[in-house]
């Protein structure tokens, strides 16, 4: 930035800051006060950074960085963080799935117990380290398809930080007991707004960057890409609408009450399954499924077809979260039929990812980061198949409320989510640090089938205690009456709880893995003895 | 003519169309249910929550109960048999947000008021497994602490602007409604139950002195399921 | 209740056949014929890319 945006960047965040500090004077109740002297904290260091990093005595700041092709930096941040959200948010959901089994782990202590760590773990998960993946993958895959280098650079710096502000400021919260009490919704007020203004800025940077671009047409996965950005947008401003009890309050009270505040949160939690956990993922898988196999996708033609259908029919599925609830019967029909007719656009897009390797199967047998890929878009096909089943309202009736969707959430966040963004890690960090190849191949491979017997584990699990359990509320003796108190059903889940965290500590073991073999490429280190030393990874 | 290929190469109109063909979705389906006259049921009996009934929900907002116990009965024998009526869109009209839940960790609890005493509560809260020996409930003995208070009128005129009738009256003596409901031997206790018909006014925690979390909590789970009056109320006349 | 039944209708109906139409209308686009070239160069797009300086 030249010296006068400085200055005035530097002046608004330094504004912003004593406005922080004023806030933080007046605050009605300690977490208000606490995420105000965050946010000063955060917009003193914003000041005092651009004033370092900036060049007063005239000249480019970053005339070295500007030689560059493509702005990788970022890339490399945000792949650091995805490492660390993700193993932070594995080891608190094995910390809740062990609290579960051994409910003396919750210390009885407002801040340990599984009602405030839940939200912990699924926001860890979802937002820290779902969030990063999608943000630095989309800013290193919009530079490579559109051969040009990000624009409105500043501001993408300000995404990634004040992307992490939102994420410290939600986990805080969480613990310290701020919750709007909507699921995977549930920052308070002031962090949802602090969210939007991250995201506009978010669709900001990709938009222009789009719109520079060197190539004439906009590749498939930044369509799938833009089309997450503006959604997530649109869900979250209107499921996060609310009044605060005051402006220097940390609680608030939702705009909307019962059977609508229901079908708007589950139209928003829907679609962040649809639109961040589907939609910006697809658009990871178009471009790093191609790259890795060094082979086009497919079928662009059936990608198009993939791409409208997909982002029609999810907004319309929101209701089969409420079947046989108070709302009413026809936007629970809806929601059922669009559910399954979701099947279609699903499964099309899985066939155009694994069919992109027609004809290069073998490569399977010799590219453990290939299989990563490969194996994650088969669990979104087999995720995408359940769902749709679970959304007929005969099945919900048994599924509802069970352990059965927790293990579907589970086959989709572990098996499509987390692996693909493992494969991705796994494909950029020798790429971003200017290596041949990841440390060890070996460690990849140990990774790949740890984290496959964890799931496996921990989706058999949930799959057999839902429906046992499910069964068992429902079972009624011959004279007529239900055979089991709820507290039975609760206890003869107890070994699948135990399994369930194991299958969840072999995911994080693997993950930790991981996590070495980046720190071991990342400090240029090769492994010498490969008993796999003919691997040739391609494409790197 | 319209071409695609100008989507292709047009990122902002890429851009709006995508917006256009997510909204359809959400706005049909959304939209109708806040003005189709037979979303919510009319029911007699549902009223908004008592300053200290509200300071109840926000505390299990807050530790999260809704993320293992459902406040939702659905029409299925079993469910009835063990939990009672199912619910009705109109008994969580006045919740912002709704506390439906989607997980039975626990159980049910959308008509546990009236089931258990206010001391089952209070043990059962502080450790579960005192109680139900079988419980992977944590407990939380830290809601004997005093409650706060100090802007519980700010907390009914925010619910106010958000479409809970509270009359002014009501928003005027919240304060005093508040630590009049859990101590029957103040001076408003009256009033209480005059200004919320049906409001159970007692030492919720067992002790009169002190207001805390528990007694807003208690009192929160003693009024849930307890406002409808289902002698008077007609299902085929409300069939949606 | 009457706006609901009128709605309903035309849901049924009219909302039905208008997306059923653009949905064939959207496959027919994307698979009509000479649009395989078309699309195989976009395809590639992801394959050409130039690297960094310092790769």
């Amino acid at each position: 930035m030249d010296p006068i945006s400085t200055l005035i960047t530097v002046a608004v965040s330094i504004l912003a800051a004593l406005l922080a500090l004023f806030a933080a004077s007046q605050a009605h109740d300690s977490i208000f006060f606490i995420h105000m002297l965050v946010f000063a904290l955060a917009f003193g260091l914003m000041a005092l950074t651009l004033v370092r990093k900036c060049n007063f005595a005239g000249g480019d700041g970053r005339s070295v960085a500007a030689e560059d092709t493509y702005c990788d930096t970022i890339v490399r941040y945000g792949v650091i963080a995805i490492a660390f959200w993700g193993v932070v948010g594995f080891a608190v959901g094995v910390l809740i799935a062990f609290q579960l089994a051994f409910p003396n782990l919750n210390f009885d202590l407002p801040w340990t117990n599984f009602g405030r760590l839940r939200p912990l773990h699924t926001s860890a998960v979802i937002f820290a380290f779902g969030g990063n993946a999608l943000i630095a993958t989309s800013f290193y895959i919009v530079q490579r398809t559109c051969r040009v280098r990000l624009s409105l650079e500043p501001l993408a710096w300000f995404v990634f930080w004040g992307y992490q502000l939102f994420i410290v400021l939600a986990a805080t919260g969480y613990v310290l007991g701020a919750t709007q009490g909507k699921e995977y919704a549930e920052p308070e007020w002031y962090v949802d707004l602090w969210l939007t203004v991250v995201w506009v800025a978010y669709l900001l940077v990709f938009l222009v960057t789009l719109m520079r671009r060197k190539e004439p047409h906009i590749y498939v996965a930044n369509w799938f890409l833009l089309a997450f950005i503006v959604t997530v947008a649109l869900l979250h401003v209107v499921n996060g609408l609310a009044v605060p009890v005051s402006l220097y309050s940390s609680t608030s009270y939702a705009a909307f009450s019962g059977v609508q505040s229901a079908l708007v949160q589950w139209w928003y939690a829907h679609n962040a399954v649809g639109f961040f956990l589907t939609a910006g993922f697809l658009g990871m898988m178009y471009y790093f499924i191609p790259k890795q196999a060094n082979r086009p996708v497919y079928s662009y033609r059936l990608s198009i077809v993939h791409f409208w259908a997909i982002i029609f029919l999810y907004m319309w599925a929101g209701p089969h979260h409420l079947h046989y609830t108070a709302l009413p019967d026809w936007a629970q029909t809806l929601g059922m039929v669009f559910s399954v007719m979701l099947w279609m656009p699903s499964w099309g897009g899985m066939i155009n990812g694994l069919m992109t390797l027609s004809g290069a199967w073998d490569k399977l047998r010799t590219d453990p980061i290939l299989r990563f890929f490969v194996a994650s878009v088969a669990f979104y096909g087999m995720a995408t198949f359940e769902g749709p089943l679970m959304s007929i309202k005969a099945v919900n009736g048994l599924s509802h409320y069970t352990d059965w969707t927790i293990g579907h959430v589970h086959s989709g966040a572990l098996g499509w989510n987390a692996l693909i963004t493992f494969g991705a890690l796994y494909f950029l960090t020798p790429k971003l640090w200017g290596a041949k190849q990841m440390y060890s191949n070996r460690l990849i491979n140990w990774h790949f089938w740890i984290a496959m017997l964890g799931i496996c584990i921990y989706a058999a699990s949930m799959w057999v205690s839902g429906i046992t359990q499910g069964l068992m509320w429902r079972e009624y003796n011959a004279e007529g009456f239900l055979v089991y108190s709820f507290a039975e059903t609760v206890l003869i889940l107890h070994p699948f709880y135990v399994l369930r965290a194991v299958g969840g500590l072999l995911f994080l073991f693997g993950a930790l893995l991981m996590v070495y073999n980046m720190w071991k490429t990342i400090r240029g280190e090769r492994e010498v003895d490969q008993p796999i030393s003919q691997v040739i990874t391609v494409g790197a | 003519m319209f071409s695609h290929k100008i989507l292709e190469r047009n990122s902002s109109l890429l851009l709006v169309v995508s917006l256009l063909v997510v909204s359809v979705g959400g706005i049909v389906e959304i939209a109708p249910l806040f003005y189709l006259e037979n979303t919510i049921e009319k029911v007699k009996g549902v009223r908004p929550y008592s300053p200290l009934e509200l300071m109840g929900y926000n505390i299990y907002k807050r530790e999260g109960c809704n993320l293992c116990h459902s406040q939702m009965i659905r029409p299925f024998r079993d469910e009835v048999e063990r939990y009672g009526h199912y619910s009705l869109a109109a008994e969580s009209m006045y919740d912002h947000p709704f506390m439906w839940g989607s997980k039975r960790t626990g159980p049910d609890l959308a008509r546990v008021g009236g089931r258990y005493s206010d001391e089952w509560h209070r043990e059962h809260l502080i450790k579960p497994t005192n109680l139900v020996p079988e419980s992977i409930m944590p407990g939380y003995p830290f809601l004997m602490k005093p409650l706060k208070v100090h802007d519980i009128a700010a907390h009914l005129k925010a619910n106010k602007l958000v479409g809970v009738p509270y009359t002014d009256e009501q928003i005027k003596n919240a304060k005093t409604d508040l630590y009049a409901q859990a101590d029957p031997e103040s001076d408003g206790a009256e009033d209480v139950a005059a200004r919320y018909p049906k409001a159970q006014v007692r030492a919720f925690d067992g002790d009169p002195e002190t207001l805390t979390e528990m007694d807003a909590v208690i009192a929160y789970l003693q009024v849930l399921g307890t406002m409808v009056d289902f002698s008077t109320y007609d299902a085929k006349a409300n069939l949606r | 209740m009457e706006t609901y039944t009128l709605m309903r209708q035309f849901a049924d109906s009219w909302g039905l056949l208008y997306l059923v139409v653009v949905f064939i209308a959207v496959v027919i686009f994307a698979f009509r014929p000479g649009s395989k070239k078309y699309y195989s160069e976009q395809a590639q797009i992801p394959l050409k890319e130039e690297q960094n300086k310092d790769d």
